[in-house]
């Protein structure tokens, strides 16, 4: 029986009226590599919010780390925030602070270690992701491969049993790309941490996690090991694994007629404009 | 088009409704979090930005309207003789009226224009969410420290100004134009009381320091996070505190009279 | 280093702003600590206070000696009860001086000058001072002036 570190029921969320989540249920056994995988605009982010507790399910429940994140107090949720991580897409550094002051922010404002502890830590965490000798730099000073980097390094920096990533390998160059592909799986193997993976990047998700789930309008349209979903030859799972533009998700946002657009009849609120001939 | 009409006037009182609920309740919770040891250094920060990168402008300021004060009221009080009251009016104004209103007009375009951008920004740029994820909860951290410096910082820089204005005006009067320097000042003094002008100037900009640190951090806080929502939300902070300091202005002055 | 100067800088700032207060209430509105002491009532009646205002001041020679604490309408003697706080340093003022509400200058503000008198007996604390000249009113007297010449 193994222990899940996150648990999605029944979970629906909207977005003024635009539903987002319709009864999803997952979960995501700790000590795994999970990814989430799925076409833009299909609420990764919002994903992701939900399991930090910044934003409230309209109905169903998110459980993190055994706690239900509906029930929970204030206090209690920042004391469960200690033992989360989260990277973000931009990095969110903080732009006032060095990249030393950056990684040492969790461990200064959590624990009661002195400065020199705190100097090993932070040198520890910046080692391991290469960049101890941009210590002293400001965050605007790095590209932004490496302010990635020192965004892991801060997620990791109380040790954290739960790191999310949002979009980790978006914007980033071959080379960058693979630092931190490599550098995720290793957070996973060396410190025992779960890992989600919120992304829209198949080859390099599918590459570094132990399970996949595919979403879909609010919904899970695949899930298994890259192996499995290989495998399973739904038509939208198809479509999204091979990059095909159109099939079962429309290229098209709902629209009305393309010709009744055009000439400017019925169900269009546009008006064409005449010419005074 | 009358029923659209009404839409739209509901649709937008709704909306002014709903975003004065949200500045009520970010200002509410920046509040209750009282600044403890932690803190303070983050206030002394805050003080700095807001207050001593502030002194140029003030003292630059406060010294062109007090000599502009002293031109205009000689030009009039010449002619009937009593110029030794210059000293008086200068004082007066300075003291009541232009120090607090115009150093909080200042204060919302220097101050209160860069706390919106920099909350903003944070925002735009996730800092604040993941200040959140760290567990540190950003109202605390970022928005508390800077509603108290703005609080603590108006007040000051508008006795600046006033001195300042002050002194210049005696510059130009005494020294230029040739009033005695020993009615300018002793006028002066028998005319302004402490209770009734200084102190009530002193409350006005109190309030005035209250809106605008409010306001500016409520804009930036409430931003859309894109580059329009930002400038969007830095234009409001400078044209609402403007209307606000103007407004609450004529109703201070109009309150302490009657008291 | 970098937060020590700001500290710095944020306490020379805080000491500026003080030092600005103090010149406000010391240099421009001329207030002292000194008037807090000790003090002590008296009482006039005048038939006319004019502009007379409380914290108007009272002098003796032109120097100032206590200001005004009340002026009020006095049902019995149906005229104003002034009430006057002189201070405690001034303690030798004869029992029959003179009060009379002045103006500084031409057109400045009213106050109450003491004329001393030559009994032996002093003014204490709710004491009366009897003998008092109402102030002048310009209109009254230009009135008068238009009378005698025509």
């Amino acid at each position: 029986m193994t222990r899940n570190s996150i648990v999605f029921d029944n979970v629906s969320y909207n977005f003024g009226k635009k539903e987002i989540f319709k009864n999803l249920s997952f979960e995501v056994p700790a000590g795994q590599t999970v990814g989430i995988m799925g076409p833009s605009g299909t609420g990764k982010t919002t994903l992701l919010r939900l399991m930090g507790g910044q934003i409230q399910p309209d109905t169903g429940t998110v459980f993190v780390e055994g706690k239900d994140l509906k029930k929970i107090k204030r206090t209690e949720l920042f004391e469960l925030r200690k033992c989360l991580g989260m990277l973000f897409q931009s990095g969110a550094l903080f732009s006032d602070l060095t990249v030393f002051e950056n990684v040492a922010f969790p461990l200064k404002e959590h624990t009661r270690l002195n400065g020199e502890m705190i100097r090993y830590l932070v040198l520890i965490k910046l080692n391991s992701v290469g960049l101890r000798g941009a210590a002293h730099l400001f965050p605007r000073e790095l590209s932004g491969g490496m302010q990635r980097r020192v965004a892991l390094a801060r997620a990791m920096a109380l040790d954290p049993k739960l790191i999310m990533y949002d979009e980790p390998f978006t914007g980033l160059d071959p080379i960058a790309l693979g630092v931190i592909s490599n550098l995720i799986k290793d957070v996973g193997s060396v410190y025992e941490c779960t890992n989600v993976i919120v992304s829209h990047d198949i080859e390099e998700t599918a590459r570094i996690s132990n399970l996949l789930y595919v979403l879909s309008e609010g919904e899970i349209i695949g899930q298994g090991s890259p192996q499995d979903l290989k495998k399973d030859d739904s038509p939208r799972l198809r479509q999204f694994l091979n990059g095909l533009p159109d099939g079962p998700v429309p290229f098209h946002y709902p629209a009305p007629e393309y010709m009744d657009s055009l000439i400017g009849v019925k169900n269009t609120k546009r008006t064409i404009i005449k010419r005074d001939d | 088009m009358f029923v659209h009409a009404l839409k739209q006037i509901g649709r937008f009182s709704f909306e002014i409704l709903s975003s004065m609920g949200r500045a009520l309740r970010l200002l509410s919770s920046a509040l209750i979090r009282r600044p403890d040891h932690r803190n303070i250094p983050l206030i002394i920060g805050q003080v700095y930005q807001l207050g001593v990168l502030s002194i140029l402008i003030i003292v630059c300021s406060g010294f062109a309207i007090g000599a502009v004060l002293a031109l205009q009221g000689y030009t009039q009080l010449v002619r009937v003789g009593s110029e030794s009251a210059l000293g008086l009016g200068v004082a007066l104004v300075l003291v009541m009226e232009i120090g607090p209103v115009v150093s909080a007009l200042l204060f919302a375009g220097r101050a209160g224009s860069a706390v919106t951008a920099e909350i903003g920004l944070m925002k735009a740029t996730e800092q604040l969410a993941s200040m959140e994820m760290i567990g540190v909860d950003p109202i605390a951290r970022i928005i508390a420290p800077r509603f108290w410096g703005g609080f603590i910082v108006l007040p000051l820089l508008a006795l600046m100004f006033s001195v300042v204005g002050v002194w210049a005006g005696s510059l130009v009067a005494v020294d230029w134009l040739g009033v005695y320097s020993g009615s300018f000042w002793s006028v002066m003094e028998q005319g302004v009381d402490f209770f009734d002008h200084v102190m009530k100037g002193i409350i006005k900009s109190i309030v005035f320091g209250f809106v605008v640190i409010w306001i500016s951090l409520y804009q930036g806080y409430d931003s859309l996070p894109t580059s329009e929502g930002l400038s969007t939300a830095t234009t409001n902070t400078v044209v609402f505190s403007s209307v606000w300091i103007l407004v609450l202005d004529f109703f201070l002055t109009l309150m302490m009279f009657e008291l | 280093m970098q937060s020590l100067k700001i500290e710095v800088l944020v306490g020379v700032f805080l000491l500026i702003s003080l030092l600005c207060l103090g010149f406000l209430a010391v240099k421009v509105s001329g207030f002292s600590l000194g008037k807090s002491n000790d003090r002590y009532l008296l009482y006039s009646h005048f038939e006319q206070v004019g502009g007379l205002t409380v914290r108007s001041k009272v002098a003796i020679s032109g120097v100032e000696i206590g200001q005004v604490l009340a002026i009020e309408y006095d049902q019995e003697t149906m005229n104003a009860r002034v009430t006057l706080e002189i201070d405690s340093s001034i303690s030798n003022m004869p029992s029959d001086s003179t009060a009379s509400i002045l103006t500084e200058g031409l057109l400045g503000s009213k106050y109450i000058s003491i004329s001393l008198g030559a009994e032996d007996q002093t003014l204490s604390e709710g004491d009366e001072i009897f003998d008092t000249q109402s102030a002048v009113i310009l209109e009254e007297l230009i009135g008068k002036f238009l009378i005698e010449q025509f």
